[in-house]
């Protein structure tokens, strides 16, 4: 296997790339913004209200992202608990993806509070904790998971230290704590799939106690369930873009047929995953709101098809070989969506909090803060890959890396 | 083919484990008002519009008048200035006042949403904020079902501000005592007593008196003694004009946090569920990477 796929190995290769460029200029721009957001308020530059408090930030950066960011999750699942140790050469890359991903969710939080400087005290005061909050839970399991995330990781960045013959204390850090690392390793990925299984499933619950104003057809509560399965679902659409991201772009010629292999799982996964959500909308005597084809109707009805076509693909002629790719790329780009929408619907379209509240839609600045953040996300994935060893994949062989 | 089958049904098994609590989830009992509860009881037939309370709440809360008009003082809502509103409702043949502010709800959703307690229930049951504690989510704004919680939208340093029943002024800690008077502001002015302040069973009495005395003058509903589990602000009506008329939602009885923190709490068990997975998951964890070891494969992450 190993010869196969190889050791990871870094990209290499120029870091000021334009991609990189406009990458660095979003971002700078965006904490500039932020800037003036922190000195003038939430208000003149968010389309927030009192009926609307939880915006963009909130649905996307931090319910959506952290959902983007399950590939890590996802792989570790499978190739720990599940044992199919095929899929190791997958697990850099997600986890990389993974800890950026909670980590921006952070600051995305930061940037949304409205009181930050008080935030230290949340992961200490734990004797003021409401254990009724299901936002303790979500918050308290981000900070954690994002902790486990950079130090699962940290093997990564002390490979390289360790050849650094130039900066001796650098390379007894890493000499002295890579063993304890090592040590540590098995207690971290369990920690690793726990904690992120908490916390979307958590993310599923907060948004339940909008009570009645959030439309009955999310307002179920095998909500966590659906935000759970979904999120597995889209860490899988992660690493299944991430694997063709990474051959195109860098080159890294993977075989498809380690994902292709996961599709049959997959579509079992979604359909059981539709199958309870029609169920439970039937059950509960609430198929007349899925029936009405108003705009709630319409948002159930694209999030349930989503899901089930990407099943179907799969189902029908599941993706065997690296031929079947297109296929196997449009599945994931579906299931994306699909767990996007859910996220979108839950915590926004379908939070409504009276008439007399005009309907939310975010500003240009909300829009962009949110843009700055993932071009922050992008600009420092490519350059950890082009520093350290991340990608697996046999470099092809016609370009130099 | 086979082996993803039982993969796909291990993944679902392991998602419905961590939710199977979702019908036990009703267990969560129901909360009655503290022994030591008071509330208000506004009536909509004897209130005459005249804003007297609204004024007062914001003396007493330090609460400067707003300006949309060229008259004094004329909110159009509830907002972080305005912790007491009322307002007029007309239809062809009839109208009525309505006065809003927060319902000081028996089972607050407020309080189910805030981390570190920053909403509770203090004295007398009646549901105030503590800005120390408060990082500014919002959470408790999409919790309250009213819609109560305003927050400081134009400010570096927003406060969560909302009718504390004068225990406390609005955006600061409960340090004092009802208003010197011992009553909120608005029921010590009202000229009509269409608002009034007392002990809750009282209150839920009196309620109850009047529309048994009056059936032809009130509809027959009590708003707050059953919508979500029951609120410390009661209400009264004019008979053919129904709350939601008025801008009061229809609500269910359960309590808001029922469905979430029942669940939370089902799924979680005091926390022995997750510890116990977390074992079970490292046991895997370790074992198969045991087995990687032996295959001579790289280890780490
Ligand atoms: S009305 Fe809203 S703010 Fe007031 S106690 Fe109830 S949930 Fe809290
Ligand atoms: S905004 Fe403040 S009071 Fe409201 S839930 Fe968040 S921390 Fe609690
Ligand atoms: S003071 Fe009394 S009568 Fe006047 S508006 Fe307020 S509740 Fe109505």
């Amino acid at each position: 296997m190993n010869n196969q796929h190889g050791k990871p190995t870094p990209i290499g290769g120029p870091i000021m790339t334009p991609v990189m460029k406009i990458c660095l200029t979003l971002a700078g721009t965006t904490a500039v913004m932020l800037v003036y957001r922190f000195i003038v308020g939430l208000g003149p530059v968010t389309n927030m209200s009192d009926g609307h408090p939880w915006g963009l930030w909130i649905a996307f950066d931090v319910v959506t992202g952290t959902a983007l960011a399950c590939g890590g999750y996802s792989i570790a699942l499978l190739v720990y608990v599940f044992n199919k140790g095929k899929y190791h050469p997958l697990v850099r890359a997600a986890i990389l993806t993974a800890a950026l991903g909670y980590t921006l969710d952070l600051f995305g939080v930061i940037a949304d509070l409205g009181r930050p400087w008080l935030t230290w005290k949340l992961p200490i005061f734990f004797w003021t904790w409401n254990l009724d909050s299901l936002q303790l839970m979500v918050g308290l399991c981000a900070m954690l998971y994002a902790a486990v995330l950079w130090i699962e990781l940290a093997p990564v960045f002390m490979e390289r230290w360790e050849q650094e013959d130039d900066k001796p204390r650098l390379q007894q850090f890493a000499k002295k704590w890579t063993p304890i690392l090592m040590r540590a390793m098995p207690w971290l990925i369990a920690l690793g799939i726990l904690l992120p299984a908490m916390h979307q499933s958590s993310l599923g619950s907060m948004i339940l106690l909008a009570g009645p104003k959030l439309h009955p057809l999310w307002h179920t509560g095998w909500l966590p369930f659906f935000f759970l399965i979904s999120s597995m679902a889209m860490g899988y659409g992660i690493i299944v873009l991430e694997t063709m991201w990474s051959r195109t772009v860098y080159h890294r010629y993977r075989e498809t047929s380690i994902l292709s292999a996961l599709s049959g799982t997959i579509a079992v996964v979604l359909l059981v995953w539709v199958g309870i959500r029609l169920m439970n909308i039937v059950g509960t005597g609430k198929l007349g709101y899925a029936l009405e084809f108003d705009l709630y109707s319409i948002l159930f009805w694209l999030e349930v098809l989503l899901f089930l076509v990407p099943a179907i693909i799969l189902m029908l002629r599941p993706a065997r070989s690296d031929k079947d790719r297109g296929r196997l790329f449009m599945s994931a780009g579906l299931i994306i969506t699909g767990g996007m929408l859910l996220r979108f619907s839950a915590y926004w379209f379908a939070f409504q909090p009276g008439d007399h509240w005009n309907y939310y839609f975010p500003s240009l600045f909300e829009i962009f803060v949110t843009v700055g953040f993932i071009a922050a996300e992008i600009a420092a994935f490519m350059y950890i890959i082009k520093r350290f060893p991340i990608l697996t994949g046999r470099p092809s062989a016609a370009l130099p890396t | 083919m086979n082996i993803s089958r039982r993969g796909a049904f291990k993944v679902a098994a392991f998602g419905t484990a961590m939710v199977a609590g979702a019908r036990k989830a009703e267990a969560r009992e129901k909360k009655e008002a503290p022994a030591d509860a008071t509330g208000m009881l506004y009536d909509a037939t004897m209130c005459i519009g005249c804003k007297a309370c609204v004024a007062a709440c914001r003396r007493a809360n330090d609460l400067e008048f707003e300006k949309h008009s060229r008259l004094y003082d004329d909110p159009i809502d509830l907002t972080a200035n305005t912790c007491n509103i009322i307002k007029f409702y007309e239809n062809e043949s009839e109208s009525s006042f309505i006065k809003q502010q927060c319902m000081h709800c028996i089972d607050p959703a407020c309080a189910a949403a805030c981390m570190m307690g920053s909403f509770q229930k203090r004295q007398n049951g009646i549901v105030t904020w503590k800005p120390d504690r408060c990082i500014g989510c919002r959470y408790c704004q999409v919790a309250c079902p009213f819609s109560i919680p305003k927050f400081e939208w134009d400010s570096a340093t927003p406060a969560m501000v909302k009718c504390q029943m004068c225990l406390a002024k609005a955006g600061t800690t409960d340090e004092g005592q009802l208003n010197e008077v011992g009553q909120p502001a608005c029921t010590e002015v009202c000229p009509r007593k269409a608002v009034i302040y007392g002990p809750y069973e009282e209150l839920k009495a009196e309620a109850l008196r009047r529309i048994a005395e009056n059936p032809d003058r009130y509809e027959d509903h009590v708003y707050g003694l059953e919508e979500v589990g029951g609120t410390q602000v009661l209400y009264l009506t004019a008979k053919g004009i129904p709350f939601s008329k008025l801008g009061l939602p229809e609500l269910g009885t359960e309590p808001v946090p029922a469905l979430p923190v029942g669940l939370q709490h089902t799924i979680y068990k005091g926390f022995i569920a997750p510890v116990a997975v977390y074992g079970v998951i490292a046991g895997l964890v370790w074992r198969s990477r045991r087995q990687y070891d032996k295959a001579g494969e790289e280890v780490g992450a």
